[in-house]
């Protein structure tokens, strides 16, 4: 009997947590990681983006996304729109083509792959024959054209990828119509370029890597036209109204050719313009060239690429160059691809936009306003413009707050374009986001960027420096938009790609917003703590920093890391937006490893790996300084900075050792052939020896004298009941990385006198667990078993006050289980093992609300939780038992485990690549996704032609990277090889990673390979 | 410290100077160390000498790190006057007094136990030891026990290791690698988790139940197959006041043979409780010189009683009102009264060491019966490490 009610309870239970949690991946923010491919659809106002690792993006307006990902993990080195359709064809580097379509289903549309094709050549040909280099999506909408590494183009018929063997145009056809003189010198290579003629779509021109282009009859199945140009072809444009072709070539020139009769007379084209743009110095090649029609006036010329060599070989820059204006935009990594989007129904006025995918970014550049200024991308933003170094959520923010962001935000961005954004495909279904979210992320370069996290695109709001208040190398009149007068060729940088940090000391490791306040604080690598007020006006501030000693007299130690930032002590003035309020500096300067922020108390409170303080920012002093170093821990004594600068030294030396040793290795063996091949396979052996030597682990219990057990994890201000059950008290509760929980009780002076009456902090309890493993949360559970709300939320009306008549619980989140103890008297009451049972451990953990996609009125409060597994937890409030887990993260994906934060409605973010977050929800009730249909445009006169753009810079790029990568992978597995087969190294690399020393003998590596 | 010099100039000696006290009383006499004679003349000699001719008595004697270690048959009475040095000293007490709770096997009851007097006794750190005594089984302290051997195949052990309140290190390294499978499709390589290496005088090696190259099954019953390194790493060292890994010997000649026929234990009960559980005992100390035997094997200990729960473990210290912190002592802090010897390594105990290493059971497999003769266990001084405990924290008052 009472089995059977357990039984039922049971069921029940597990219908509840199906109504509550669920777990979806469910979208993609930032800009994809290594791009490697770029198509436009002008007729679907859709922009598709391949990556190296085979995913497939399609964006149209803001909110309308899709995404694919090839099963095949090869790189997407072409992406090509098919005409009039809802479809793209990609091409990987493994030389299969791949059908995707956009179907609709159930009132939205999906991405779908609906078909793959590779070429086969005839039996015995070599690969190169079949191995794709251009791809023409003919304007029929019915025929692909594959141009190949062996110089013939296949027809294929899409969408069946039915190959057209008849209709092929083979290598020696054409070469039978070459004129003698051309053909008798040389192969005629590769196809480079494909392209149909806009006017007749049975004309289309050919050009091989050689430089002859071949006008072909698509019916007449003949040559119409052999353009005989004489430098290595990059690129290929057959100019709107089709009396022209472009190329452009590789020693930086591009040409102007006419395009003969119907009668293709060969012998009347003419040259008609042939340019070397920055010319007099050997250039680098043009590798696309285009050139739009303006309905008044000249035509736009566009090419990116054909630099000087020597002077500029390394800038990536477009050429734009209109009547008189010409710019040479030098972008902020290498340029993948770009096009222009023009105006008008079909596309076919002026053109409007310049579309530019860089490595590390897209640019979209206003071609309609005076000076071109950049349009503000709203999705593909790049969160890695300077690399993220931490990441903070909030969630609900009131609207008050939300708008004074945005306003100073809007100020930043004045040099932004005012023109809407130009790619519209596409309708965002998606109703509009319950509320307002706010990821903060903090850079190395020690910005702050909020993001509104709200919805499907991730939108930049505002951009928070705080390096403006202290003393940089960096030099403040070092603009990006600086260019010197009549500097040729006309640089104008664009972009805001920039991963070179100035001071890694400025990184931002802790940030915390007060929603209601609008007090922000911010913590940095070289324990720089800002607290910053919102203000809505530009003001001058002269900030003091306050030192704060928290080694506390503590003898014997020597702080080995950086340096403390230098303040600046003139005043600064802030521009609208967060100004700096209050600095504390840590002593020692060592990262700052918790941070928390009680606005209503106005207290800021923060910890490094030597111990913890409270500081009060509005009387602007400490409150509390609590050292909790162990006094043999040196280890905590080193900077992060000065164990990577050690690490980097060491195996720079350790290189230099095997190249002086290789180096006289080979003058004194060099007609000993033997000794060489004998120590080759000495180095052999040991190579293989290192493979088999089994990585080890130490089982050890932990112990009070392992090193970094001061450092402090966690920080957690509460209004509970700590020394009896009948008086709720502030308190502060602090753990650390040796299972040690802090409590200390605050004594705050009453509202009228809290300027002048000192707050103080009383040490109330200490608890020790057993099992010493790091604390990585404190929360407090109110009577009810709910977590308690934030500061100010119960004055705002937006949440429950906490019940303060029943008996307060503490649930202490260590690494390896959650415990639930009593309050005031700390006793244990229950606990959840998780590392005992899994071998996992905790690596985030945060309080949020499930709320029932059933009934709108119940919900639970759950714990979220990370491990290091990669698994996402939901453990239950008060009883802490486990609810449901799903696999979230790669469990060698380190930084991604590591990125990971939580939101307070159960969804979470983390990053894919330093450039991308992946967004997650265990929540049923919230959830953010795309919700988008495009529809299939109509099929309308012939006379609209889609152009292919994405076509020829990509082909040729992957050429460049093939080549690039073989050099790469080889070069590294030389590394590889050296490091591994030199034990000796080996073996320094570890000990200046344990020990640090610098003085290790020379003598031993050189007699190891002497 | 000042016994360095004194050790080697002494153990040459042929005479052992031997100070017995008995109550308050002393006496002084010497031994002639290559003949030391059997224990029951000892004892004799012991009884005269103190007058005491017809008193039971317990003789205890302090060994080379401070131990205090009891004589009581012919082996440990010859190890107690080959290791003196110079002198041997010895603790006499009268059996009805001796005080068998103080050091009973139960960890809980003990460690509550030593909590509250190391708390009782924290002002008064000079205060005398009380005078203990170590002579049977249950006074022990288990570091280390071969469980459910009744429901284990053959080939694999479980063995506890009680990390509890020890100094010494658990001691011991695992790694990646494979082993073979049979299966109905024949044998299959399949991945696993292998002891890699021991750390000379940790607890793992000191027992002699774990070897290099075995394969880790279980870890406190959970199975490894599948989880990673450093997800077993993780498990190890989450389990590790209390760890039971379960092992398939990579020399399979040792194996405990389960007696046929079910005369050795009666029941067949699944629990750990009521299977046969082999325990080794060895010295507490931090050292591997006193010689650790893994074939003290004893049955049906009450091995459910030390399942220790570190929910009691959890040290809470609540300052009341003003705290005055307490400054952190030195890790190596001793006790002023306890003298501190220097360990050294006895030869003949090596070579036990390795014999154990190879799992060579003695030959008798006389699991009821209690060899006292090589183990040298001493009792542990709980107060002491108490102490240390103690001593980590910052604070005034432990309340539990």
């Amino acid at each position: 009997m009472k089995r059977l009610r357990r039984h039922g309870q049971e069921s029940q239970r597990e219908r509840i947590k199906q109504e509550l949690f669920q777990f979806n991946k469910a979208m993609e923010h930032g800009f994809p990681h290594q791009p490697s491919a770029l198509g436009y659809s002008a007729s679907l106002q859709l922009l598709a983006i391949g990556t190296r690792s085979g995913a497939i993006k399609l964006y149209g307006a803001p909110g309308v996304e899709f995404m694919g990902l090839h099963e095949e993990n090869a790189a997407v080195t072409q992406v090509h729109f098919l005409p009039h359709q809802a479809g793209l064809v990609t091409l990987l580097d493994d030389n299969s083509l791949h059908m995707w379509t956009l179907r609709a289903h159930k009132g939205q549309s999906e991405l779908l792959e609906i078909g793959r094709f590779t070429l086969t050549g005839p039996p015995g040909a070599s690969p190169s024959v079949t191995s794709v280099t251009a791809v023409l999506p003919h304007s029929s909408g019915e025929l692909l054209l594959l141009g190949t590494e062996g110089g013939h183009v296949f027809i294929v018929e899409v969408p069946g990828f039915r190959e057209l063997e008849e209709r092929n145009i083979s290598l020696d056809q054409v070469a039978n119509s070459v004129p003698e003189d051309y053909i008798g010198r040389r192969n005629l290579e590769h196809v480079e370029a494909l392209q149909e003629n806009p006017v007749n779509p049975d004309q289309i021109v050919i050009g091989y890597g050689r430089g002859l282009m071949v006008i072909w009859d698509l019916e007449k199945l003949c040559a119409t036209q052999h353009i005989p140009a004489t430098q290595q072809l990059e690129s290929v444009w057959w100019t709107d109204d089709g009396k022209y072709i472009l190329s452009s070539h590789s020693d930086g020139s591009y040409c102007r050719w006419m395009v003969g009769g119907e009668d293709g007379n060969e012998e009347e084209e003419e040259e008609e313009k042939s340019d070397i743009p920055y010319g007099h110095f050997p250039c680098k090649a043009i590798s696309k060239i285009v050139q739009l029609p303006t309905k008044e006036g000249p035509p736009f010329l566009l090419f990116s690429g054909g630099m000087p060599r020597a002077s500029y070989g390394d800038r990536h820059c477009i050429t734009v160059i209109h009547s008189k204006t010409h710019v040479a935009l030098d972008f902020t990594s290498r340029i993948i691809d770009f096009f222009v989007i023009k105006d008008g129904p079909r596309s076919a006025g002026e053109p409007s936009a310049l579309v530019v995918l860089v490595e590390e970014e897209l640019v979209i550049i206003d071609l309609q306003t005076e000076g071109w200024p950049v349009i503000q991308t709203p999705y593909l933003v790049p969160l890695h413009s300077s690399a993220i170094t931490c990441s903070h959520h909030v969630s609900a923010i009131p609207l008050k707050l939300w708008e004074r962001v945005i306003a100073a935000g809007d100020l930043q961005n004045t040099h932004y374009s005012k023109k809407p954004w130009p790619i519209t495909g596409g309708q965002n279904l998606a109703s509009d986001p319950p509320q307002r979210d706010l990821l903060l992320t903090g850079h190395e370069d020690g910005t702050v960027r909020f993001w509104d996290a709200s919805g499907v695109c991730l939108y930049p709001m505002y951009k928070l420096s705080t390096s403006a208040v202290f003393h940089t190398d960096t030099d403040p009149n070092d603009n990006m938009n600086q260019s010197t007068e009549g500097e040729w060729p006309p640089f104008r940088k664009v972009g805001c790609f920039d991963p070179y940090s100035d001071d890694p000391r400025l990184g931002i490791q802790k940030i915390h917003l007060c929603k209601y306040s609008g007090y922000l604080t911010v913590a940095g690598t070289a324990g720089q703590i800002l607290v910053l007020e919102l203000n809505d006006e530009a003001a001058e501030h002269t900030i003091e920093a306050k030192v704060v000693d928290l080694l506390q007299g503590q003898e014997g130690f020597r702080w080995k890391g950086h340096t403390r930032l230098d303040v600046r002590e003139d005043p600064v003035l802030f521009p609208p937006g967060f100004q700096p309020l209050a600095l504390v500096q840590c002593q020692p300067p060592a990262v700052v490893t918790a941070l928390t922020l009680h606005s209503e108390w106005k207290l800021v409170a923060f910890g490094t790996s030597h111990g913890f303080a409270v500081y009060d920012y509005q009387q602007k002093n400490n409150i509390l300084i609590k050292c909790t170093l162990n006094p043999s821990d040196q280890l905590a004594m080193e900077g992060p900075l000065s164990r990577v600068k050690s690490i980097k030294k060491s195996l720079r030396q350790s290189f230099r050792r095997i190249r002086r040793s290789r180096v006289s290795l080979r003058k004194h063996h060099v007609n000993n052939a033997a000794k060489l091949q004998d120590a080759n396979a000495r180095l052999e052996a040991e190579l293989a020896e290192m493979e088999l030597a089994p990585v080890q682990r130490k089982i050890e219990a932990r112990s009070s004298d392992d090193s970094f057990t001061g450092l402090v994890r966690t920080l957690y201000f509460a209004d509970t009941f700590l020394s009896d059950s009948s008086h709720n008290t502030p308190s502060l509760w602090a753990g650390t990385n040796g299972g040690c929980v802090f409590a200390y009780m605050l004594r705050l002076p009453s509202v009228e006198h809290r300027a002048d009456e000192p707050i103080t902090a009383q040490p109330a309890k200490e608890i020790q667990l057993m099992h010493r493993a790091p604390i990585v949360g404190i929360v407090v559970l109110d009577g009810h078993g709910a977590p308690l709300p934030e500061p100010l939320e119960v004055a705002h009306d937006l949440a429950r006050s906490p019940d303060m008549h029943g008996s307060h619980h503490l649930l202490v989140i260590s690494e390896e289980q959650f415990k639930v103890f009593t309050l005031p008297k700390v006793s244990a009451k229950m606990k959840l093992k998780l590392t005992a049972v899994d071998g996992s451990r905790v690596r985030r953990a945060g309080v949020a609300w499930f709320g029932s996609n059933r009934t709108e009125d119940y919900g639970e409060s759950g714990l979220m939780v990370l491990t290091n597994q990669g698994d996402v937890h939901v453990v239950s409030l008060p009883g802490v038992k486990l609810q449901v887990h799903y696999n979230c993260i790669r469990r060698e994906d380190v930084s991604g485990i590591a990125s990971c934060v939580f939101t307070k409605h159960g969804q979470g973010f983390y990053l894919i690549s330093p450039s991308e977050f992946e967004r997650f929800s265990l929540s049923t009730r919230n959830l953010v996704e795309p919700h988008c249909l495009v529809e299939a445009p109509q099929y309308s006169a012939p006379s609209t032609q889609h152009r292919p753009h994405a076509n020829k810079a990509s082909s040729a790029q992957r050429n460049a990277r093939h080549e690039s990568e073989d050099a790469e992978s080889a070069a590294r597995r030389v590394m590889e090889h050296a490091l591994l087969n030199d034990e000796k190294v080996l073996q320094e690399i570890q000990k200046s990673l344990e020990a640090d020393q610098m003085l290790f003998s020379e003598n031993n590596v050189k007699s190891a390979l002497a | 410290m000042n016994k360095n010099h004194r050790v080697p100039s002494s153990r040459s000696l042929s005479a052992v100077e031997v100070k017995s006290k008995f109550g308050a009383e002393f006496r002084r006499f010497s031994l002639d160390r290559s003949k030391p004679g059997r224990f029951d003349e000892f004892y004799g000699l012991l009884q005269h000498v103190h007058r005491i001719p017809n008193v039971e008595m317990l003789v205890c004697y302090a060994d080379v790190h401070g131990d205090l270690l009891p004589i009581n048959n012919d082996d440990n009475y010859h190890k107690a006057i080959s290791t003196a040095s110079p002198l041997l000293r010895l603790f006499l007490q009268r059996k009805e007094e001796a005080d068998y709770t103080t050091f009973g096997t139960d960890s809980l009851t003990r460690k509550k136990n030593t909590v509250l007097s190391a708390v009782l006794l924290r002002p008064d750190t000079n205060r005398k030891k009380p005078p203990v005594i170590i002579s049977l089984p249950k006074d022990f302290r288990p570091v280390s026990s071969i469980i459910d051997v009744d429901i284990l195949p053959e080939t694999h052990r479980r063995v506890r290791l009680y990390k509890h309140g020890q100094e010494k290190p658990l001691g011991f390294y695992i790694r990646d690698g494979s082993s073979v499978r049979v299966t109905p499709q024949g044998l299959e390589k399949v991945p696993g988790i292998f002891i890699s290496r021991m750390v000379p005088g940790g607890l793992a090696e000191s027992t002699g139940l774990l070897a290099v190259n075995d394969e880790v099954l279980e870890v406190n019953g959970i199975e490894v197959a599948g989880k990673s390194l450093d997800q077993v790493t993780d498990m190890m060292i989450a389990n590790s006041h209390n760890l039971i890994i379960t092992v398939k010997p990579a020399n399979q000649r040792n194996n405990v043979v389960r007696s046929r026929g079910g005369a050795a234990s009666g029941s067949s009960g699944r629990s750990s409780d009521s299977g046969a559980s082999y325990y080794g005992y060895t010295s507490h100390s931090a050292s591997g010189a006193a010689a650790p035997v893994p074939s003290h094997i004893i049955q049906n200990f009450p091995a459910g009683d030390l399942e220790s729960d570190e929910d009691d473990e959890d040290l809470v210290i609540e300052a009341g009102g003003e705290a005055e912190p307490i400054r952190r002592a030195p890790s190596n802090y001793s006790m002023p009264s306890v003298p501190l010897y220097q360990p050294h390594l006895d030869l003949r105990t090596t070579s036990t060491l390795s014999v154990n290493a190879n799992g060579t059971l003695p030959a008798s497999g006389s699991s009821g019966s209690l060899n006292n003769a090589l183990a040298a266990s001493t009792t542990p001084s709980p107060d002491r490490a108490m102490q240390r405990r103690n001593l980590e924290e910052d604070g005034t008052v432990i309340t539990l």
